[in-house]
């Protein structure tokens, strides 16, 4: 049995006055015991969307969430909010985009690691100060003792989001969600982290949900991979089909807008055209169509079904042809 | 830390000479000069020049700006031309019973604010904070000494639920220690005397404390909004933390900020709102010296009471600067 | 070479002007939805309409001490309502309704006398310290500081008390005084955040003169604080001005309608006939809650966070 099952997770945000917006729009997938799935797409795909709903984290009000989370076969999505903050910190662990601001401020380091280790492992204060060093010596901060009373403006943006890790690690979670991990950061430390993430999961049997719009990220990290577009899965493979033989124009088109060391000299970058839309309507047609090389007619009208397959599951009428190279060749 | 306060108390100090600077260009620029000033009603031109050479006022500006500033340095303001008496032993005198009410203004205003404030971000949209920001909007737009008057009327006249003027019951014969009149009570364990005295604050208090509170409140409000919607607060809600430990441990204390430094502004507008309240309550503090002092125009005690209150406006602000560096370690390090 | 930089200076232009207009009909629009905003622009029109007509519309000449009226007045009792006196008499045997209509009159004057003066000091100060930085700023806003650094009533109260003799344009002055450092930091900060924004910089980058950049792309866009304040001002200004009357510091003339100082005179005959002090308060709260409803849900429509 997979250790998340995400069934038909459907967030509908309703603003009082607004029409209602939907930003997941049934999502299906399933995150195995030490598995790493990744989570691609756009800005506003709802791949963040996703990884606060299955943690419970959106807002209490504004918004709808229907379908399944079902964790270890229990249905996250029934929980009461004492339940789930029982779970989220335990079982279920979480990393942010911008490690500064998802650190208290006033408060020192020391204390934002202990404090989950007092509220899930039952520590007092002073066993979990030890720990605590231990964690954050774990996850490669330089003198983990001296950092425990500092305050998060005293530490660089790599140790900030170390130390992060290490607070959503500190319960030994059975899963992991990282959204936009190595966004906020320099290249350099990006690579850092990643790194880090993959030993961390690995030694441990952590699965862990990616999430990104940096293909290069799940390249090295993930084992399957599901591309979003408007809300829904337009593709979903593991990786090296995904890389090798992308097939849905979005995967493809996402691919060669990636400068390429390997390619000719000539060859043009690719970019998608125009922009994820404040609203993409699945109701009539595809919502990549406006946007697609592809596009036929038929794609203007009939929504397509995600179709599962041998390797992949796609949700395109007309998709690339296997065997296109990801970069278009332009004679200079 | 006491490095950080004594950094902020030395760069107090240019302001406050320039603030003297600009009492000194105010008692110049009064009619008659500072002469005409003090002989106030008496005031001939033969008089006046007379004055101007024991006063040194034939002195070059400079000079006269030095003594001036040394004057008040010593704690030398002249005599009040009401009743003779120097300056500062008349405000010696009142200025406990103006702390009293201010202080027991701000403490109304903290103590409602605070969890209005809060509980109104925390049921944004609902009746209880819609009916809260109404609330805060009218509380600004009453006058000080309206609601004084107000208050008075209902709550003294009306219903004669509290004494309508006064510190201090007439037949009380309290011991004073530090004119105090709470305190006093307290410490010469006359208790009636207390008691007495904190019934007569209390609709004084509350008069001086409305706007306070409507401002309190209202930063209150948006300040944990803005916190609520942190990136550290869905942190914490991921950790699986308690919601009342997230609110005590990381809601309260970064939504603080804003109010203490709210709660220092205040300062001024309580000073300010302690000259109507005075008035209205007949209350005998430095209100009470202050509209007496401007209604005969009693320029030494006018121009004491001016710098007394941004010396106190100051003193207030690198309080806030001090508790502001208590809670963000951000400032400290600064 | 000239006319691509032309080109582009126009285009630059456009751009920051189209952002600029497009956020005040948004705004406008957010408004016009409000319930708040409508009430206190509601509240506003009228205050600004009674004040003018007020004169022609009083039923009676608010100066004059009527006979009818002096007639049963006594220590103990001021007359009330009588046909051709829609309230009764004041404490001097006027017409009580009509005075109160022309307080309106008076609180305008003052209120925007005040704010106005305040205003143009202000964003003078203000501008300069924007437009120029350095020490001309740093100077600058030392002495605002300074000048906030004493409570606004003492400050008015110090200025007031300057005049050998108080007079509405005294009250006006130093209520307007008061309001200086507050407008002048508020252009300030607004106009230094936009010195460091991108349009700014790209205008600067493109050779636009520094007058050019400052009247065309810096002062409009930090008007919109600066109105907000001035519709708050109006509030405060009109509550100060009738806190000196009340304090002794305005007009001595006692025959003035003003509703500060018809409170403050009223507060003798309280157990009289307690409409006296009671009106007048009610239409200055009326009026400070109609500026203050209408700044601040201006605020929050032109707050770029609520804008979607």
């Amino acid at each position: 049995m997979a250790l998340l099952e995400v069934r038909d997770l459907r967030v509908v945000f309703q603003r009082r006055g607004t029409e209602p917006f939907t930003a997941v729009d049934g999502v299906s997938f399933d995150v195995d015991p030490g598995q790493t799935v990744g989570l691609v797409g756009e800005s506003g795909c709802g791949k963040s969307v996703t990884s606060l709903a299955i943690m419970g984290l959106l807002p209490s009000r504004g918004n709808k969430v229907t379908g399944q989370v079902r964790f270890e076969g229990t249905d996250l999505l029934t929980l009461g909010d004492k339940e789930m903050r029982n779970r989220r910190g335990r079982d279920l662990g979480m990393v942010f985009q911008d490690p500064l601001s998802s650190l208290n401020p006033v408060i020192p380091i020391g204390l934002q690691v202990t404090e989950v280790l007092e509220r899930h492992r039952g520590m007092s204060r002073k066993v979990a100060m030890v720990e605590a060093a231990e964690l954050l010596g774990r996850v490669g901060i330089p003198d983990p003792r001296r950092r425990l009373s500092e305050y998060p403006h005293q530490l660089s943006g790599g140790m900030r989001q170390r130390a992060l890790i290490a607070i959503a690690l500190a319960c030994r979670p059975r899963l992991l969600i990282a959204d936009e991990p190595t966004t906020a950061l320099d290249v350099t430390i990006q690579a850092q982290i990643l790194a880090l993430l993959k030993e961390l999961v690995q030694d441990t049997g952590t699965a862990l949900i990616m999430i990104t719009h940096d293909l290069g990220v799940v390249a090295g990290l993930c084992d399957e991979v599901n591309v979003l577009y408007g809300g829904r899965i337009v593709e979903k493979a593991a990786r090296y089909p995904l890389f090798a033989d992308p097939r849905h124009p979005y995967t493809h088109g996402l691919l060669s807008s990636i400068p390429r060391l390997d390619g000719a000299r000539g060859e043009k970058l690719v970019p998608i055209k125009g922009s994820v839309a404040d609203n993409i309507p699945w109701d009539h047609g595809c919502a990549f169509a406006p946007r697609c090389p592809n596009a036929l007619p038929v794609c203007r009208e009939v929504t397509p079904e995600l179709e599962a397959g041998d390797v992949r599951s796609l949700r395109c009428h007309n998709p690339v042809l296997p065997g296109t190279p990801a970069a278009q060749e332009v004679s200079a | 830390m006491l490095r950080f306060i004594v950094r902020r108390l030395l760069q107090a100090i240019p302001t406050l000479l320039i603030l003297s600077l600009l009492v000194f260009i105010w008692l110049r620029s009064l009619p008659g000069g500072p002469s005409g000033a003090l002989l106030g009603d008496k005031a001939t031109p033969e008089k006046i020049e007379a004055l101007n050479k024991v006063l040194g006022l034939d002195q070059p500006i400079f000079i006269q700006y030095f003594r001036f500033l040394g004057r008040i340095l010593s704690g030398d303001f002249g005599s009040s031309l009401i009743s003779g008496e120097p300056v500062v032993a008349e405000i010696g005198r009142a200025l406990p019973a103006t702390i009293e009410l201010s202080l027991a203004a701000l403490l109304f205003a903290v103590v409602l604010g605070i969890p209005l404030g809060y509980l109104a971000a925390s049921n944004r949209g609902r009746f209880l904070d819609n009916s809260t920001v109404i609330g805060t909007l009218v509380g600004v737009a009453v006058p000080v000494f309206f609601l004084g008057i107000l208050l008075k009327q209902l709550f003294a006249q009306d219903l004669a639920l509290f004494p309508p003027s006064g510190r201090q019951d007439v037949t009380i014969d309290p011991t004073h220690v530090t004119n105090f009149a709470v305190l006093d009570g307290l410490l010469t364990q006359e208790w009636d005397a207390a008691a007495d005295a904190l019934w007569h604050l209390v609709l004084p208090a509350i008069a001086l404390g409305t706007i306070p509170l409507a401002v309190i409140v209202r930063i209150t409000r948006a300040s944990v909004l803005d916190v609520l919607n942190e990136d550290f607060v869905r942190t914490a809600n991921a950790k699986g933390l308690q919601a009342t430990l997230i609110r005590r441990r990381h809601v309260l204390r970064n939504a603080m900020l804003p109010v203490s430094t709210t709660i220092g502004l205040q300062t001024g507008l309580l000073l300010g709102g302690a000259v109507l309240t005075e008035r209205v309550f007949v209350w005998g503090g430095l209100g009470s010296l202050l509209a007496q002092g401007i209604e005969r125009r009693d320029y030494p005690r006018l121009q004491a009471l001016l710098l007394l209150a941004a010396v106190v406006y100051v003193l207030v602000n690198l309080l806030v600067d001090i508790s502001y560096a208590i809670i963000d370690p951000r400032v400290r390090a600064s | 070479m000239t006319s691509l930089l032309k080109r582009k200076r126009a285009r630059v232009d456009a751009l920051a002007e189209s952002a600029g207009t497009s956020l005040a009909a948004d705004a406008l629009r957010r408004m016009a939805r409000s319930p708040v905003a409508l009430l206190g622009a509601f509240l506003v029109l009228a205050f600004l309409v009674l004040a003018v007509i007020a004169p022609f519309i009083a039923p009676k000449d608010p100066y004059q001490r009527y006979p009818e009226l002096l007639e049963n007045l006594r220590p103990d009792f001021i007359p009330g309502a009588q046909p051709g006196f829609l309230l009764g008499g004041d404490e001097l045997g006027r017409d009580f309704f009509s005075r109160l209509l022309v307080g309106a009159q008076q609180s305008l004057v003052v209120g925007v006398g005040a704010t106005l003066i305040g205003l143009v000091l202000g964003m003078l100060i203000g501008g300069l310290a924007g437009a120029f930085g350095g020490w001309v700023d740093s100077w600058l806003m030392r002495f605002t500081d300074i000048m906030l650094s004493i409570p606004s009533l003492l400050l008015a109260i110090s200025i007031a008390a300057l005049a050998s003799r108080g007079s509405q344009t005294t009250v006006i002055i130093a209520v307007a005084v008061t309001t200086v450092p507050i407008f002048a930091r508020l252009l300030r900060g607004a106009m230094l955040a936009q010195r460091h924004s991108d349009h700014v910089l790209a205008a600067t980058a493109l050779g636009v003169r520094r007058r050019t950049v400052v009247f065309r792309h810096m002062l409009p866009n930090s008007l919109g604080p600066v109105i907000v304040q001035a519709t708050l001002t109006l509030a405060t200004a009109i509550i100060e001005a009738a806190s000196l009357s009340f304090l002794g510091l305005g007009d001595p003339d006692p025959s003035r309608a003003e509703w500060g100082l018809m409170l403050g005179n009223s507060q003798r005959y309280i157990d009289v006939k307690p409409e006296l002090a009671f009106y007048p308060a009610i239409a200055i709260i009326i009026v400070a809650l109609g500026f203050t409803l209408l700044g601040e849900s201006l605020r929050e429509a032109l707050d770029p966070k609520n804008r979607r």
